[in-house]
C-alpha cells in the first residue's frame, strides 16, 4: 500500500515546537512519510510545500492564537491550487469557540493538548485512505 | 538495593515502574548509606555557606518571602497596564511582562509576519511610546520588573530606561531583570533572529554597560524553564541551563570584563514540573554546581558571583486541556516544590492556559496559591526544610552527577554556541520529548483526566478571548507615530547603530538614542539583520 504523506508545519513567528515534531516522529514511527517544514513557514510556503511533496494531508500546530488568521488563508490557497482534497488538521491551543469556525471552513480535525497521539494518526489513516487508496 | 525491612519484598508492590517523571528509577527506601559520602560542611553547609546547597540566605524566608512574579500581559500597552495596577492592588509584589511574538520576534505590527498574532501571547510593544502606556501611573523606582524578552531584549531594556528617566528616576536604583539569554532560545524555543556570535556580543554588551550605569538590574535570566518545556528531563534542564550560564560567563570573561563585576548579576529561572522531589533536589542541585562553577572555574573571589538566585514558573506543559479545575491543584504542588527548594521569586499559572490566555479570575486564583503557601502552610518558616532527607540528599547528588557528566560531554564539544550549532542538545531534548509522550500513550505515567481518570461530559469554562481591534489600534498608533516623529533622528540614530554593530562599539548607548527618536522594535532590529543577517536553523526530529 502506498504511504500516507502528511507535511507538517509551524506557521506564525512561533517557535515551541515541541508538539509539532513529537507528532511528526508518531505519524512516521506509523508508517507514514512525513515533511516537517521546520518554523515561520507563511500559508503560502506550506502550500508550496504540500503540492511539491504531493501530501495526502497537512497538519498545522499553532499555538500563539493566531489561528484564525493561518486556516483560512491555507484553506484559501489550497483551493486555489485546486488541493481541496488534502486533509488539514490543526493542532495546538485553540479556543472552544473557534473549533466549530475551524471546522466550518472545511479543517476536519482539531486536537487539543492531551490528545493521544495515537488517535491522531488514527485520525489521519482514517480520512486519508480513500484518497491514497484511489 | 535495601529493602525495607524483612517481608517488604517487590511482589508485594503496585506493578509498573517506580520512576520520576524524568524517567529516573527509584529506590523503595533510602538510608544513611544512600548519603554516606556526604560531608555537610563541604557539601550542604548552612544556608548562605559555600556551596549553598541549602539556601543563599541565611534566614531563608523568615527574612523576606519570595516575590510573587505573575507573568501577564495582553492587547495593547493600555490594556495590559490595567492588568498591572490590578495585580499590584491584589497584593502582587512584582510586575512580570510578557509580549507578543511580534515584539519577541523584532517585528513591527505592520510586518506580514504579525499577521494575527499583535497582542495575542502578550502585549505589544513597538516603540518608546507604547513602553510609556505600560508603565503609566506606575512608579518604576519603586517596584521591580522582569521582562521576558531575549533577542529585542537590548531594544526592549533601552526603551525600560528611558521610560524611567522621563519618570524621574536614577538608573543606579531601577531593579529587575531582563531575560536577555538566547542560548536557551537556539536549544529550545527557537525565538532567535540573529546567529549566536553576534547575539553573544550584545548580552555581553548589556553586561557591560549595567555594571556601570544601572548596578542593581539583573542582566540576564539564564532560563531552565522552556528548555524543560521543550520537553528535557530535569537532570536535563539543570545540565544545559547551567552549561549556558557557564558560556555567558566565559564569553564575558573573554570580552575583557573582571568576573566579579557581572557575575553577581546573572540570575536564573527554573520550571517546576510535577514530580515533588526530584525537583526539590534539582535546585539544591542547581547551587552546589553554580558555586563550585564560580569558584573553582573562574576563580570568582566574590561570594555573590557564587551564588545561585533564581526565578521559577510552575510548569505550563503539565496543564492539561481536559478538566482545567485540575491544574489548580498540579500548579499549588509544583509551587510547594518551588519554595521548598528556595527559590527567589515565583510564578504560579492559571488553570485555563492550556486553553488560552488567563482570565483576571484565574490569575487571581494563581497569585492566592502562593499566599496560601506562604501564609498558611507554615513552610516559609524554615530554612531548606528537606535538607538531610536521604532520598532528597541522594536525588540532589544524582542530579549534580549527571548534570556534570553533561557538562564534559559540551566541553568536549567546544562549547555550548558549539553544541548548539551541531544541534545536540536539541536532538537530546527531542529525544526526552518523544520517550515521555510514548509513556503516556503507553499508561507507563499517568495524567489525571488524560490517560485515566476521564470524564465524558466537560462543562466549557469562560476564557479570555483576544479580539482584533488590538491588533487594528496597535497599527493605527504605529502609523500615527511614524507620520508626528523626527524621522530624520531616526534615520541617524539607526546608521549609527549600524556602524557601531559593525565596529565593536557598546550598543546600549547607541540603542538608547534609538529609542529617544523613537525608532520601532522592527527597525532597530532591521538595522542589526543588515549588518548580522539570520540565524535559520536546521530541525532536529
Amino acid at each position: 500500500m502506498q504511504k500516507i504523506r502528511v507535511v507538517i508545519a509551524k506557521p506564525g513567528l512561533d517557535g515551541h515546537d515541541r508538539g509539532a515534531k513529537v507528532i511528526a516522529r508518531a505519524l512516521r514511527d506509523a508508517g507514514m512519510e512525513v515533511i516537517y517544514t521546520g518554523l515561520r513557514q507563511t500559508p503560502e510556503q506550506i502550500v508550496a510545500a504540500a503540492l511539491q511533496e504531493d501530501a495526502d494531508a497537512i497538519g498545522l500546530s499553532i499555538l500563539s492564537g493566531a489561528h484564525m488568521h493561518i486556516c483560512p488563508r491555507v484553506m484559501e490557497l489550497l483551493r486555489e491550487k485546486g488541493l481541496q482534497d488534502v486533509l488539514v488538521v490543526v493542532g495546538g491551543i485553540i479556543p472552544d469557540v473557534d473549533i466549530p469556525k475551524l471546522n466550518e471552513i472545511g479543517i476536519k480535525g482539531v486536537f487539543l493538548p492531551g490528545t493521544p497521539m495515537q488517535d491522531i494518526v488514527d485520525f489521519i489513516a482514517r480520512n486519508t485512505r480513500s484518497r491514497v487508496e484511489a | 538495593m535495601k529493602t525495607a525491612a524483612p517481608g517488604a519484598t517487590a511482589s508485594k508492590e503496585r506493578r509498573g515502574s517506580f520512576t520520576t517523571i524524568s524517567g529516573r528509577p527509584i529506590n523503595q527506601l533510602y538510608t544513611p548509606e544512600d548519603v554516606a559520602s556526604l560531608d555537610y560542611e563541604r557539601d550542604l553547609a548552612d544556608p548562605a555557606t559555600f556551596p549553598y546547597t541549602r539556601g543563599i540566605h541565611p534566614t531563608g524566608y523568615r527574612g523576606k518571602l519570595w516575590t510573587m512574579r505573575q507573568f501577564a500581559g495582553f492587547g495593547t500597552p493600555e490594556e495590559t497596564n490595567q492588568r498591572y495596577k490590578q495585580l499590584l492592588k491584589a497584593g502582587g509584589t512584582g510586575l512580570s511582562v510578557a509580549f507578543d511574538l511580534p515584539t519577541l520576534m523584532g517585528r513591527d505590527p505592520d510586518h506580514e509576519l504579525s499577521l494575527g498574532e499583535v497582542g495575542k501571547c502578550g502585549v505589544n510593544v513597538a516603540s518608546l511610546a507604547d513602553m510609556e502606556t505600560l508603565f503609566d501611573g506606575i512608579d518604576l523606582a519603586a517596584i521591580t520588573t522582569s521582562m521576558t524578552i531575549n533577542s529585542p531584549a537590548p531594544m526592549i531594556f533601552a526603551m525600560y530606561l528611558v521610560v524611567a528617566q522621563k519618570q524621574g528616576a536614577s538608573w543606579d536604583v531601577l531593579s529587575g531583570t531582563i531575560q536577555n539569554d538566547i542560548l536557551k532560545e537556539f536549544i529550545a524555543q527557537k525565538e532567535y533572529i540573529y546567529p549566536p556570535r553576534p547575539s553573544m556580543r550584545l548580552i555581553t554588551d548589556v553586561f557591560a554597560f549595567c555594571a556601570q550605569r544601572v548596578p542593581r538590574w539583573n542582566t540576564i535570566s539564564i532560563s531552565g524553564y522552556h528548555i524543560r518545556e521543550a520537553g528535557a528531563t530535569a537532570a536535563q534542564e539543570l545540565a544545559f541551563t547551567l552549561r549556558d550560564g557557564v558560556e555567558y560567563v566565559q564569553y564575558g570573561v573573554d570580552a575583557g570584563l573582571d568576573v566579579d563585576v557581572f557575575a553577581p548579576r546573572l540570575s536564573f529561572f527554573f520550571n517546576s514540573h510535577s514530580d515533588f522531589f526530584e525537583e526539590i533536589a534539582k535546585y539544591r542541585a542547581a547551587r552546589r554546581i553554580w558555586a563550585h562553577v564560580m569558584r573553582d572555574r573562574f576563580k570568582a573571589k566574590n561570594p555573590r558571583s557564587w551564588q545561585l538566585r533564581f526565578h521559577t514558573q510552575t510548569a505550563g506543559v503539565s496543564l492539561t486541556a481536559q478538566q482545567p479545575y485540575n491544574n489548580v491543584v498540579r500548579t499549588a504542588l509544583q509551587a510547594m516544590a518551588a519554595v521548598l527548594g528556595g527559590t527567589q521569586s515565583l510564578h504560579t499559572n492559571s488553570l485555563d492556559e492550556a486553553l488560552a490566555l488567563p482570565t483576571e479570575a484565574a490569575a487571581t486564583l494563581a497569585l492566592r496559591t502562593q499566599q496560601i503557601i506562604a501564609h498558611e502552610t507554615g513552610v516559609a518558616n524554615i530554612v531548606d526544610p528537606l535538607g538531610g532527607s536521604y532520598f532528597v540528599e541522594k536525588l540532589t547528588s544524582d542530579l549534580e552527577e549527571e548534570a556534570l557528566a553533561y557538562f564534559d560531554t559540551i566541553d568536549r564539544m567546544g562549547g555550548m554556541v558549539a553544541a548548539i550549532e551541531k544541534g545536540y542538545p536539541q536532538r537530546e531534548i527531542a529525544e526526552s520529548a518523544y520517550k515521555f509522550q510514548q509513556a503516556v500513550e503507553q499508561r507507563d505515567k499517568i495524567v489525571v483526566g488524560v490517560n485515566e481518570f476521564v470524564s465524558e461530559e466537560e462543562g466549557p469554562i469562560g476564557t479570555l478571548y483576544i479580539d482584533e481591534s488590538a491588533a487594528e489600534r496597535q497599527l493605527a498608533r504605529l502609523n500615527e507615530l511614524r507620520r508626528t516623529r523626527d524621522n530624520d533622528r531616526v534615520r541617524k540614530a539607526l546608521d549609527a547603530l549600524k556602524d557601531g554593530a559593525r565596529g565593536s562599539a557598546n550598543t546600549m548607548p547607541l540603542l538608547i538614542e534609538a529609542v529617544r527618536a523613537y525608532a520601532t522594535v522592527g527597525e532597530m532590529c532591521d538595522a542589526l539583520r543588515q549588518v548580522w543577517g539570520e540565524y535559520e536553523e536546521t530541525p532536529i526530529i
